[in-house]
């Protein structure tokens, strides 16, 4: 197709749509050079922007200016140009700048993983195993909230909240009104809902899902299990208010948890209905189709499948490794 | 004396009402605008002028105006930017109490420039007294003629709106005037798009500065040459500086753009010198958020020329030896006064304001306030200045509004230039509870 433009990140070249953000350009090639993104939600209009990790050096403007952007854009609200550069895991700078990001976001997390119901499936987890230091210089109080019920199916741990917003546009998106959202100011910020008012709608569930840390859990499954110790297998059921395509959560012969189908990049696929969530935990209201596809670097997958596969794409084409170690070697020179 | 172009007549009393605004020539620019001119040629008048925002990126305002875009069939706005809370800064609250038909008369032409129908004047919600005076000021317009509909029998129809804000110094960064104005949360929007593509209600707007706006009528009785006659080379006109701190009579005053900074400081025209008769130890030349300098570096660049009051001058010597003239609020510190406190205290003021949407900067503003409060009283160690240096770089462009770098701009400053003081700090906790580090080498 001709109206296609061509960008280049990392020393590869993609042809994407016009419109197409840096990130899901980026996306497209897969890989290691896809940068993390713990706000941004392909499903959530108006989300990304706010947590600063997917941020990329925008070496050449576009074809028609060439100029490189003066600062680090976040590539998930960046749109593409023709002829666009883009450096990521080639840019020093974009590391360097990703580890602050990192290193801020944790310094008031609780850190508190072997408790949390999230460990395992966590962003923030996998992102600081990547680009965290081994040590934290922050020696102050960290800020702590006291734990909120908010409906008798979610538990809100503010604690671990990273202030994405993804729940809020969930809320507002997904469902008929939304009764929480952002209290405060600066870092005393909150998600809260006013006077613990109830989230309570058919489609509230879909928070625990979109929350990239362990901030809103199911209480159904609080403390059940470790999410390594279960076993994923897709399944459906015919469900009037939603898609009813689910992923449930074995633990021997018992379904101890459904939750929606995320992608590889940690997002839902469909989002699903609270019946289907917290209702339905009986292997006969399901039809099983088969395991979930677990991505082999997670730790999910440790248990139960063939673990450590190459990575995708870039470890696969001889012909993108060969580009992505030049460009990394021509910015490292300089 | 030195031009005076806004506080022209000041001193005439009774200078806030309509009828002696009127009758010292106020509102001749509408009629002149108006009655004489297309909404183009006065927007070529103020690009002639070479105006630039004086809210503080000193931003060319006629070339602002030329970018809204006009599509047909939607709205436009034109809002006028009165949430001026930086620290240091207060020339706009003036302004507003004392002239406020000067910025009523600039919103008239301003908005028939752009061909704006509502203009909004968002006023920062602790001043009440301010939102007052307008809101009679624009009643007695409007009685007159000069708001509503058909204005001076034109054809063209104006309503102009007072919003008081909640009190956020982030609802002065546009985009979060704008959220705000909408009725939202204040947080700063992800740019691209820019307010003039899409800014309030998601059509085009443009936002300025109050003196900025209240410069305009001016220009247009004048004429945009003469206005660039004014001032030095690039930095055209007058502007109103907030001199506070140290100083023997701080105020607002309006100077000539060029004018040197010694002579600011010193004249008896302006500040008159340094309260008490002590030296000069460092100068925040343009509100909280630009970087400090010692007075070695104020006075004179550092190709040892003078400096002067100049949007270029200022910033001579970029970050390394030079400032920038923001919004002209002019912070004036003695011998005696301590740069570590004055630095947590700026740092106090951004951790307290950060919106808390992006997370360098809702995390790092209150780390870095932390560390400064622990090396201020004594507790601090010498890796602590440097863990400070280090989380202004993590913080600095990579936040999704300028509040960041605002915050992180004075505590990398005040390391760069006075990082024997904190030193100080470090080596002698006992003693830095009880004295000063004095003016050391740091004077002219």
């Amino acid at each position: 197709m001709s109206d296609k433009i061509k960008i280049t990140i990392d020393g590869v070249v993609v042809e994407v749509e016009p419109g197409t953000t840096v990130l899901n350009a980026a996306r497209q090639i897969g890989g290691n050079i896809v940068p993390p993104a713990m706000c941004y939600y392909s499903k959530l209009e108006e989300s990304g922007g706010k947590c600063r990790t997917c941020l990329v050096k925008v070496s050449k403007g576009s074809e028609k200016d060439p100029r490189p952007m003066p600062k680090l854009v976040a590539s998930c609200r960046t749109t593409v140009m023709d002829g666009m550069e883009v450096q990521n895991i080639t840019s020093p700078e974009v590391i360097e700048a990703r580890k602050g990001v990192v290193e801020m976001l944790l310094i008031n997390h609780p850190l508190d993983c072997p408790i949390c119901d999230q460990a395992g499936e966590c962003h923030l987890q996998d992102l600081g195993f990547e680009h965290g230091a081994a040590q934290t210089r922050y020696e102050f109080k960290r800020r702590t909230f006291e734990r909120v019920d908010i409906g008798d199916k979610i538990q809100l741990h503010m604690n671990r909240c990273i202030l994405c917003y993804r729940c809020v546009f969930t809320a507002n998106q997904i469902t008929d009104n939304r009764v929480h959202g952002v209290l405060g100011r600066g870092d005393a910020s909150e998600i809260g809902t006013y006077i613990q008012q109830a989230v309570d709608n058919d489609f509230s569930g879909n928070v625990i899902d979109v929350c990239p840390v362990g901030a809103l859990t199911d209480k159904t499954f609080r403390f059940k299990n470790r999410v390594w110790f279960t076993k994923p297998v897709d399944a459906h059921r015919d469900c009037p208010t939603c898609s009813g395509n689910v992923t449930l959560w074995y633990k021997g012969e018992e379904v101890i948890r459904v939750t929606a189908r995320k992608d590889q990049y940690g997002e839902v696929e469909n989002f699903i209905c609270n019946t289907c969530r917290f209702d339905k935990k009986a292997t006969s209201d399901w039809e099983i189709e088969g395991p979930s596809k677990v991505r082999h670097t997670s730790v999910i997958s440790s248990n139960h499948y063939d673990t450590m596969q190459p990575l995708p794409v870039i470890q696969q084409k001889p012909a993108l490794i060969i580009a992505n170690q030049e460009q990394f070697q021509k910015t490292s020179k300089q | 004396m030195a031009r005076k172009i806004l506080l022209e007549h000041i001193q005439v009393q009774n200078i806030n009402t309509f009828e002696v605004y009127r009758s010292k020539g106020g509102y001749a620019a509408v009629e002149k605008a108006i009655k004489t001119m297309s909404p183009e040629a006065v927007v070529e008048e103020v690009k002639k002028s070479g105006l630039r925002g004086r809210g503080g990126a000193g931003f060319p305002t006629g070339m602002k105006w030329s970018f809204l875009a006009k599509p047909d069939g939607i709205p436009r706005y034109l809002v006028c930017n009165g949430d001026e809370s930086e620290p240091g800064t207060f020339k706009d609250r003036f302004l507003m109490t004392h002239i406020p038909h000067a910025l009523i008369e600039g919103m008239i032409v301003a908005s028939y420039a752009l061909g704006a129908n509502t203009s909004y004047i968002y006023v920062r919600g602790e001043m009440m007294p301010q939102i007052r005076i307008l809101e009679k000021a624009i009643i007695e317009a409007k009685n007159a003629g000069f708001l509503g509909k058909n204005i001076l029998g034109s054809g063209y129809d104006l309503e102009l709106y007072v919003q008081p804000g909640g009190g956020a110094y982030i609802c002065g960064e546009e985009t979060a005037l704008l959220e705000s104005l909408e009725g939202k949360r204040g947080n700063p929007r992800i740019k691209p798009p820019f307010p003039a593509i899409a800014g309030l209600y998601g059509c085009p707007t443009v936002v300025n500065n109050v003196e900025t706006i209240a410069a305009t009528s001016w220009i247009i009785n004048h004429g945009g040459d003469e206005y660039a006659k004014i001032g030095l080379e690039r930095s055209t006109g007058t502007k109103l500086i907030s001199a506070s701190g140290n100083l023997n009579k701080p105020g607002v005053y309006e100077i000539e753009l060029g004018l040197p900074v010694e002579e600011f400081i010193y004249s008896d025209e302006y500040c008159g010198g340094i309260a008490h008769g002590k030296r000069l130890k460092a100068v925040v030349a343009g509100g909280s958020s630009v970087p400090i300098l010692p007075a070695k570096l104020i006075l004179k660049t550092a190709a040892d020329t003078a400096r002067l009051m100049t949007y270029e001058s200022l910033s001579d010597g970029g970050f390394a030896t030079g400032t920038m003239l923001g919004s002209g609020g002019f912070i004036a510190l003695d011998e005696d006064a301590c740069i570590v406190r004055n630095t947590w205290n700026f740092s106090r003021f951004y951790h307290h304001e950060s919106c808390g949407q992006c997370s360098p900067c809702r995390e790092g503003t209150g780390w870095m306030e932390k560390i400064l409060h622990k090396i201020e009283y004594g507790h601090g160690t010498l890796q602590d200045i440097s863990l400070l240096e280090e989380i202004n770089k993590k913080i600095e462009g990579n936040t999704i509004c300028p509040l960041g770098d605002a915050a992180a701009w004075p505590v990398a400053s005040a390391i760069r230039h006075f990082r024997d003081e904190f030193e100080w700090h470090v080596n002698e906790p006992m003693l830095s509870q009880k004295n000063n580090y004095g003016l050391a080498n740091y004077g002219a």
